[in-house]
């Protein structure tokens, strides 16, 4: 569908060249009598690289037929992660390019939100927050304080993390999945 | 109230304050050189037809874009010293340094040419900086600015040539005029001083009279502070078959674009028959605000911008 720049938005999604783009940042410029300049921030939904580029007032856009839909991971299977829609029940597989560093924090049941372009998942954004298991840990040494994120577990997925001493294996905790970091310990090991 | 618009309507009041406190300021300034202050409809017929300003309709009228076209009636029924502080509305200007609604200083005088307008507006903005208490120097997104008179003075001619390359008063490239004012010329100005930028291209007088003595450009100037477009005057046409002329080509340009329905204001230019040479000027009061402010975005001096509305 094609739309005016005008109506273009942060998070506005355009197609150019058969390629989505999320519309990072949108800056406005205008002389007072002069035309409207509009300099877009766009990041590749496929390979988030990006790249900036100017638009005049009265030029067209191509927007991105896409939607949200709540998807679950399920399980995965060689270079491919299977979903499930849980609205309408459809699975989807989708590859390990687009999934990225996020698997560390996928376990079966986790539910992200999907980005659909021509009902194709092309990107998938994890919830804020994640609770995991630890399933290893190394003893701490002496001088860790209580509060420090001091020593490095694994978790159930595989992701390593800093955490303060008291955790221990078999713990689940709370990891904010925005900035990688422990949140709070949310079960202690039975 | 939700938590987040409580926060973030304490976390400007204090903008608010100065805000109200400048315009207080402009008031004063301008009662005291012996300026009306008037107040003209927003809810208009018809708006001066510029291509690259669209109006909202309001049914088969529109909203204000700005008061010029009846403080120009009143100065051609022989108002001589005027000013208004009003609320205008442009169609699509939105970002940090717009909104669709806001609010717009005008103020003319009569036998007065574009220069004295930007020396009404050096004496204006010292004015509130005295008032304000503030030395004559301005903090502004970590530049500081000294305000005192006279501001620096370029012209277009000189700017562009030596910057951007090109001459746009031998021959103008629209488009190409914009992108490289605001993306090479404005940012090119000392950032510790304003900047009056004078003799726009011929073909951009917009409502200004041609130069006597340089037909290749506009008697306009625009005063620019901290990289932010404050205000544009004009030696005003006030020649009636000229500035038919000039409308007619922007109707047509308009018309093509199918961006609106614009048409002639016959009671303006009835009145600009009787319209003697004058001086006017506006001013964007929430930049102006912004610039005492500190503040860097429109939002942080309007308190329910369109996204808050």
């Amino acid at each position: 569908m094609a739309t005016d720049i005008e109506n273009v938005r942060k998070n506005s999604k355009l197609l150019i060249n058969k390629t989505p783009f999320n519309v990072d940042d949108v800056e406005f410029m205008k002389p007072g009598k002069g035309r409207a300049i509009y300099r877009l921030r766009l990041r590749n939904l496929f390979d988030n690289s990006t790249v900036d580029s100017t638009y005049h007032s009265g030029e067209k856009v191509e927007l991105a037929d896409v939607t949200s839909n709540e998807i679950q991971y399920l399980y995965s299977e060689g270079d491919h992660y299977v979903f499930m829609d849980i609205v309408s029940f459809e699975q989807y597989f989708i590859s390990d390019k687009i999934v990225g560093d996020k698997k560390n924090y996928l376990k079966d049941g986790t539910i992200v939100t999907g980005l659909m372009m021509d009902k194709r998942p092309i990107d998938i954004t994890l919830p804020n927050f994640v609770e995991l298991k630890v399933v290893e840990s190394a003893v701490s040494s002496k001088t860790d304080t209580i509060t420090a994120q001091n020593k490095s577990v694994v978790m159930e997925t595989g992701l390593n993390i800093g955490v303060p001493s008291f955790i221990k294996e078999g713990d689940t905790i709370k990891i904010d999945t925005r900035t990688g970091v422990y949140v709070e310990r949310i079960t202690a090991k039975k | 109230m939700a938590d987040d618009e409580r926060s973030r309507l304490l976390g400007i009041k204090s903008n608010l304050e100065h805000r109200a406190k400048i315009f207080e300021l402009t008031r004063a300034f301008f009662c005291g050189n012996g300026f009306l202050e008037l107040d003209t409809p927003v809810r208009v017929p018809s708006v001066a037809p510029e291509s690259e300003i669209v109006p909202f309709s309001s049914e088969d009228w529109f909203l204000s874009t700005s008061p010029e076209l009846y403080m120009k009636r009143l100065l051609a029924a022989g108002y001589d010293k005027i000013f208004q502080i009003s609320h205008c509305f442009r169609k699509g200007e939105q970002g940090r340094y717009h909104n669709p609604e806001f609010t717009l200083l005008e103020w003319y005088r009569i036998g007065a040419d574009y220069m004295q307008m930007v020396s009404d507006t050096e004496q204006l903005v010292l004015a509130i900086a005295a008032g304000l208490q503030t030395t004559p120097l301005i903090h502004y997104k970590n530049q500081t600015i000294d305000i005192s008179t006279p501001w620096p003075r370029l012209t277009v001619h000189d700017v562009f040539v030596n910057v951007a390359g090109w001459d746009p008063v031998a021959e103008l490239e629209p488009s190409r005029f914009d992108v490289d004012l605001v993306t090479r010329v404005v940012p090119s100005f000392v950032s510790d001083r304003p900047t009056v930028l004078l003799d726009y291209p011929a073909a951009l007088a917009s409502l200004a009279r041609i130069k006597p003595d340089n037909p290749g450009v506009a008697e306009r100037a625009e005063v620019f502070i901290g990289g932010l477009e404050l205000a544009n005057a004009y030696s005003e046409l006030n020649d009636v078959q000229e500035q038919k002329q000039r409308f007619v080509a922007e109707i047509e340009k308009i018309w093509q674009k199918e961006s609106y329905k614009a048409s002639l204001s016959v009671k303006f230019l009835e009145a600009m028959v009787h319209l003697p040479a004058c001086g006017g000027i506006a001013l964007g009061m929430d930049r102006l605000v912004m610039l005492f402010c500190d503040a860097g975005s429109m939002a942080e001096v309007i308190p329910f911008t369109v996204d808050e509305a």
